[in-house]
């Protein structure tokens, strides 16, 4: 049974005051808070196993190594992966995504190709393909977006051509929640000869995901923004792709045998994990995966939607509050309110005690499109309830309040 | 319900700034054009500069941004008119370490409406907003030094 209050008792965070106030933090789209499940098993690692991988006679050795192929085999499950080979471990999203547009993108794209992404992407998932369309003399093309900020497939069929040669997209908007059909899109670039790539970011900590069901050739997502530690994440990639892919850093770990002039890498996943691994992320994010697995993604799923629901319901009775996106959402929902800019608006929450995000959320050119420059940003995970909405809304209706009283 | 923490931030003259924005507008000749964005939050900001013999005779902005920045803007273009280059660039110095809740010297400008912006300093997060302005002017000043 989903029992949010439990939930929250294992989020040492999310008992104390800011400003005064109970903290009710809305910002998890940013970053999750980290149960103690989690941060007890980061501690653990470096407080009984830590040592280097892949390279201990030793006992520690092995048992670090054990920890962080152990990590690895939660990711293949959790992602219903294959094979661990396609398993790799980077530093986040981010580097996942430049691996694809650096080692495949740069390798595979020539002039009259095409790279095929929408305006709603994060920047993670713009820039990279920017610079590796500049270097190839490939072009960069966008699939429009509906009014309400979701794709459709006609669009979709319509942009991809025969020239497109790489297709990728976010699974879930970090703005507006939009849900995209990654499957049906995967289906229409496949059919026109070009592979898929998904950002996963910001669906992976909330929803249930099937690799092989979805059928995307590369799939990226960071630890961070599902309970576990910063500064690990996963690139998902199939294994046929992957082994014709040149090493994105070179270095320790990564070597079958190293000349004077000429080295051989590594089999899967290792040849694209140059240097000292991240053993104490990869221990905390499998420990992440235990605890998510044990409340269940699809409970997780119904919660959070839930809560945008509530939300959106709540904040559509204050005047002048516009929220943007799709009804049917994931637990994000970003607005702008008539009279405060999302600044002063986030700063008046501050002093509630509550944690919202305000400005462009990675997202200049969705901006431009939303014709804005700038919204806030509640973001909803397992750990919120709806009291947390309710003194969300009250706290926006005294942020109007208050700047209808100083005008 | 109480505004008191608000009230510090946000005070009146603030507001009538940020409602009321002096030098809001394009200058029809210019010596310095600058754009300033604060990437972290979206902020914007274009302020025109005319300098003659080593003074500021005029002073203009545009931009988009939050009610502390578009007040600052409003403010400085105010104060720094009538000042001589480096007179402004040591006004700016003075303004940072007020942002920064460092001691400032208090005595060598009337830093007027200015000294509204006090309270942001207790608001670290929007420090950036106040200064973003006086940022640009600076960036001016010294592309123009860097050219010359």
């Amino acid at each position: 049974m989903f029992d949010v209050q439990d939930i929250r008792k294992q989020f040492p965070i999310l008992h104390q005051e800011v400003n005064g106030k109970p903290l009710v933090y809305l910002d998890s789209a940013a970053t999750s808070q980290k149960p103690k499940q989690v941060i007890d098993a980061v501690e653990r690692y470096y407080k009984e196993i830590n040592s280097n991988v892949h390279r201990g006679v030793h006992t520690l050795g092995t048992h670090a190594t054990d920890a962080y192929e152990g990590a690895r085999e939660k990711v293949r499950e959790f992602i219903h992966a294959p094979s661990t080979e396609e398993v790799i471990f980077t530093r986040g999203t981010t580097t996942a995504l430049n691996m694809v547009a650096s080692s495949y993108g740069r390798a595979n794209l020539q002039e009259g190709d095409e790279v095929v992404i929408t305006p709603m992407e994060h920047h993670s998932n713009i820039i990279p393909w920017q610079q590796a369309v500049k270097a190839t003399g490939a072009t960069l093309k966008y699939i429009p977006l509906q009014k309400d900020g979701s794709i459709s497939l006609e669009d979709v069929e319509n942009t991809i051509t025969e020239n497109t040669k790489i297709v990728s997209v976010m699974h879930v908007s970090n703005v507006l929640g939009t849900i995209n059909p990654i499957k049906e899109i995967a289906a229409i670039a496949h059919r026109k000869g070009a592979v898929m790539v998904v950002d996963g970011a910001q669906s992976t900590p909330h929803m249930k995901i099937d690799v092989q069901d979805l059928d995307c050739d590369f799939f990226a997502f960071s630890a961070h923004k599902m309970c576990g530690p910063t500064g690990i994440g996963v690139l998902y990639g199939k294994k046929h792709l992957l082994e014709n892919m040149e090493p994105f850093e070179f270095g320790g770990e990564m070597i079958d045998f190293v000349g004077l002039y000429e080295s051989t890498w590594k089999d899967l996943p290792w040849k694209f994990e140059g240097g000292t691994p991240i053993i104490a992320g990869a221990v905390g994010l499998g420990a992440a995966i235990d605890f998510l697995n044990e409340i269940g993604m699809d409970n997780i799923k119904a919660h959070e939607q839930h809560l945008a629901h509530y939300a959106v319901k709540q904040m559509s009775k204050i005047e002048g509050v516009q929220i943007y996106g799709p009804e049917e959402r994931a637990g994000v929902v970003t607005f702008n309110s008539d009279d405060v800019h999302p600044h002063d608006l986030a700063t008046v929450l501050d002093t509630e005690g509550i944690a919202v995000r305000a400005g462009h959320h990675c997202a200049q050119p969705l901006m431009k499109w939303l014709e804005v420059s700038a919204t806030a940003r509640a973001s909803f995970y397992l750990y919120n309830t709806e009291e947390d909405v309710d003194t969300f809304v009250a706290g926006l209706q005294k942020a109007k309040e208050f700047f209808g009283h100083v005008f | 319900m109480s505004f008191n923490n608000l009230d510090q931030l946000y005070r009146q003259v603030i507001m009538d700034h940020y409602k009321n924005p002096r030098n809001k507008g394009e200058l029809e000749e210019g010596d310095l054009k600058i754009n300033m964005n604060n990437p972290t939050c979206g902020d914007a900001i274009q302020l025109q500069l005319k300098v003659d013999e080593g003074k500021i005779s005029d002073a203009k902005f545009i931009g988009e941004g939050c009610s502390i920045s578009l007040a600052s803007a409003s403010m400085m273009t105010e104060s720094v008119k009538g000042l001589e280059v480096d007179e402004a660039l040591r006004m700016s110095k003075i303004f940072s370490d007020m942002m920064q809740g460092k001691d400032y010297d208090e005595e060598e400008f009337d830093l007027g409406d200015i000294e509204a912006l006090q309270g942001v300093s207790k608001f670290p997060a929007r420090i950036k907003c106040a200064t973003l302005s006086w940022k640009a002017m600076e960036k001016g000043f010294k592309e123009q030094n860097d050219q010359a």
